[in-house]
């Protein structure tokens, strides 16, 4: 099969049949084909000196153990699970933060120190750290952090963690596999683009004007195209 | 150090393999040449399963794409940025310079947007409107064949407009508009600006049966696997090679000076291979730098002999000077009437379906030139930085309280996708004043004597900023959109990025007629040594509002044809 058909088979895997079905089943296709791309083991694509890097960075710790479980608390309270999706702990995400303020060391201490914060706000206001909090304890310590509140300058330190710690946990959620289902992200495959959907275009009371679409007519992509010589497209 | 030499002289030594190298190596090698090309950087085939970053998910990255290897991140297909380690540039103190490099086969083009604008005739001859600067010594009808010849052999998709100083080409067809696309295109109209589809080198359509045909990933800026954007090695250096040019790569091979004999002609190259951390020498009848504006002005000036002390080319003085990059300013809006999306496979071609070229006449308003706007936005894979503004969202809500907790999902989903991004890219004026030069104190890894710049803005491009902020403003208003942060004022330079910061570098060895005032005629030709040519940006005189790469391929290509006419004579 040669690289035209491969083009072909890419097509494949997300158009429901029509002008570029080939006779070609997809499991007997090779070359580079985004099934293959989902499963190959041969990283994302790395130099070598980014692996030693990415490697030297998983090997070594970062949080400790009750740094781990705090955040792990954190990070769930920001982002439960709902009864369709998983919480932030189910998609990884404190690895992802732990990973990420060694990638990124300006994280460190606004981490670290974010949580000694909140362990001094716990003890003082509770008499216990954070994680040993009931839950609608740690909720009214949130509360008091989760959205700027310019009545409470003594909170601000706590704010700007909140928001670096939410920040980080949305990231790390909704570039997990699981987060990027539940948002409904569709692309990242191979597909033919023929413009936003005609119920959407009705939502929103727009249509494309003829003009226009006259210039993007390309009713046969797969033809070797030739131009007059005005530059008028021929084939 | 004892350098070490083969007896080989190959037709032409080429320095570099991006836009003009490539071109400059198909051309040459598929005319019969004997050519070697010299790359700094590594082998590179977006292909290659080992290198391949395209339809990765964001999650086969601990960093989710995040930018701390390479500038754009992950994901992005360059091997290098603004800062290499062990590759060091200077600045001179209150002066501002970023300098990107690409250290790979295909340079910057394996990264670039690939926006694609051909110069129009205006661009060739900017003093003559606005007495700035200077023209170039050639015009649009000189460049046009080329141009016309690019198109078709590299491919590039675009409509035809019959603008005036937007010229028609050969296109592909333009993907339709997004929905976003659709939103700006009406209210830039209301603004009484002007709205085209994109123009931008992206196979929407089969162009030859070795490249692919874009399958609309939004990823160009990964490289493509399928070869349906462009970059030099898969679209030029590969089919040359493929079709029988005679052409050996090597690669990481950091070139250090041109050698000149007693009469000042060049016979090679010297370089360090990365290897061995050894010196070679490379010999050619014929030297084509194409090593970035910025790279081949430092090679030059670091070829020093006694028949050119001021470094080779450099009689004039001029080798590093006129060193100009657009200017580059940006502003975002949440647009309500985009909040809660239904959700479809929005992603396209890699950047903008839309885009406003320069719709304006200069002698109405209070800076010379102009700039066109790209258009970002849509319901694009998430990476890292995702919902890190989601506190600033919320402020145009101000009754919402929390943000965290079960809600915090329904928020992602309202503001996913409801972000229009509008960034300016200008011309500036070409000065004398900004330049590159070598840095007395200061050697790479190499020990090659590295760049030291000094570049500042005038008040022409502050004023080009403050309208571009304008403009931006007024089109969000007219899409009911709220700025994101507030809008960059005076102190701010309006939001004007730092010189090289849009990475459009050009006019280090500029082109003309008179060699006092020039440093390559207009076939990138050296004034000073005869076998010597420049195919990159540096011969640029002026870099109109235009992305760069376009201009770079057809003079490279004419560039070429007049090298294989002038061996044919034995003038060389």
């Amino acid at each position: 099969m040669d690289r035209r058909d491969t083009i072909k088979s890419l097509l494949l895997g997300s158009l429901a049949g029509g002008a570029f079905l080939t006779g070609c089943r997809l499991d007997e296709t090779e070359g580079v084909t985004p099934e293959a791309a989902a499963s190959d083991s041969e990283g994302y694509g790395r130099t070598a000196e980014e692996k030693i890097r990415d490697e030297k960075l998983l090997a070594e710790p970062f949080f400790s153990e009750p740094e781990l479980s705090t955040l792990a608390v954190l990070c769930d309270l920001i982002l439960p699970a709902d009864d369709q999706f998983g919480s932030a702990t189910d998609a990884g995400v404190p690895a992802f933060i732990e990973f990420i303020a060694k990638d990124i060391p300006e994280h460190q201490v606004p981490l670290r120190g974010g949580m000694m914060w909140l362990n001094h706000r716990a003890n003082r206001t509770f008499g216990a750290e954070f994680s040993a909090c009931t839950e609608a304890q740690q909720k009214s310590l949130l509360d008091e952090i989760a959205f700027p509140n310019e009545d409470a300058p003594e909170l601000q330190q706590g704010v700007v963690f909140f928001t670096l710690l939410r920040s980080l946990v949305l990231t790390g959620y909704y570039t997990s596999k699981m987060g990027i289902e539940s948002l409904g992200y569709q692309g990242n495959v191979p597909n033919n683009w023929d413009g936003v959907p005609e119920e959407v275009l009705a939502e929103h009371g727009l249509s494309y004007d003829e003009e226009w679409l006259a210039k993007c007519a390309n009713a046969d992509r797969d033809s070797v195209a030739e131009w007059d010589e005005e530059g008028r497209l021929v084939s | 150090m004892q350098i070490k030499g083969s007896s080989k002289v190959y037709d032409v030594v080429i320095v570099g393999s991006g836009a003009g190298g490539g071109m400059a190596a198909k051309i040459l090698s598929e005319s019969g040449l004997e050519v070697a090309v010299l790359e700094a950087g590594p082998y590179f085939d977006p292909a290659d399963p080992a290198q391949r970053t395209q339809l990765r998910w964001p999650w086969e990255s601990p960093r989710r794409g995040a930018p701390s290897t390479r500038a754009f991140g992950d994901f992005d297909a360059a091997y290098g940025g603004w800062e290499i380690e062990g590759e060091p540039y200077t600045r001179v103190p209150g002066t501002q310079f970023e300098w990107f490099r690409s250290r790979m086969l295909g340079g910057r083009t394996n990264h670039w947007g690939r926006i694609a604008l051909r110069f129009g005739p205006l661009d060739f001859k900017r003093k003559d409107i606005d007495g700035l600067g200077d023209n170039w010594p050639i015009g649009y009808e000189e460049v046009k064949p080329y141009y016309d010849k690019v198109d078709k052999l590299v491919g590039i998709f675009g409509s035809k407009e019959n603008l005036a100083n937007e010229p028609n080409g050969f296109f592909l067809p333009p993907p339709k508009p997004r929905l976003h696309e659709l939103y700006y295109i009406k209210a830039a109209r209301k603004a009484n600006v002007t709205a085209i589809p994109a123009r931008m080198s992206i196979l929407t359509k089969r162009i030859n049966n070795d490249r692919g045909v874009c399958f609309f990933c939004r990823q160009c800026n990964r490289g493509c696997m399928v070869h349906a954007d462009f970059s030099a090695g898969t679209c030029l250096i590969f089919p040359a090679q493929k079709s029988g040019g005679k052409i050996e790569l090597f690669v990481n091979s950091m070139v250090r000076e041109v050698v000149t004999n007693e009469e000042g002609k060049a016979i090679g190259v010297s370089y360090i291979s990365k290897d061995d951390r050894k010196e070679y020498q490379i010999n050619g009848k014929v030297i084509v730098l194409a090593a970035s504006a910025c790279g081949s002005a430092r090679i030059l000036l670091n070829s020093k002999s006694s028949q050119h002390p001021n470094g080779l080319g450099n009689s004039s003085g001029l080798v590093g000077k006129y060193l100009h990059d657009s200017t580059g300013a940006s502003g975002a809006a949440f647009v309500p009437a985009l909040m809660n999306r239904k959700m479809y496979n929005e992603d396209g071609v890699g950047g903008f379906h839309v885009y406003s070229p320069w719709w304006l006449d200069n002698k109405k308003l209070d800076f010379a030139r102009g700039y066109h706007i790209e258009i970002g936005g849509g319901l694009g894979m998430p990476s890292y930085g995702f919902g890190f503004d989601i506190t600033e969202m919320n402020q145009f809500f101000g009754d919402i309280k929390g943000s965290y907790g079960p809600g915090l999902r329904d928020e992602v989903r309202r503001y996913y996708g409801a972000v229009i991004h509008l960034s300016g890219r200008g011309e500036s004026i070409p000065r004398k004043e900004n330049y590159c030069e070598i840095d007395p104190d200061t050697v790479d890894e190499f020990g090659i004597p590295v760049l030291r710049f000094h570049y500042k803005w005038s008040d022409q491009e502050r004023r080009q900023a403050k309208h571009m902020q304008d403009t931006f403003n007024e089109i969000f208003h007219q899409m009911d959109g709220q700025r994101i942060g507030p809008s960059p004022g005076k102190a701010a330079d309006y939001g004007l990025l730092a010189p090289g910061m849009i990475i459009h570098e050009v006019g280090t060895t500029r082109m003309g007629k008179d060699p006092n005032r020039s440093v390559v005629n207009e076939y990138e030709q050296l004034h000073d040594a005869n076998n010597v040519f420049v195919v990159d940006g540096g011969p640029f005189v002026s870099q109109a509002d235009k992305n760069p790469t376009w201009t770079i391929l057809a003079l490279a290509w004419r560039t070429s044809d007049y090298i294989i006419d002038q061996l044919k004579k034995q003038n060389l």
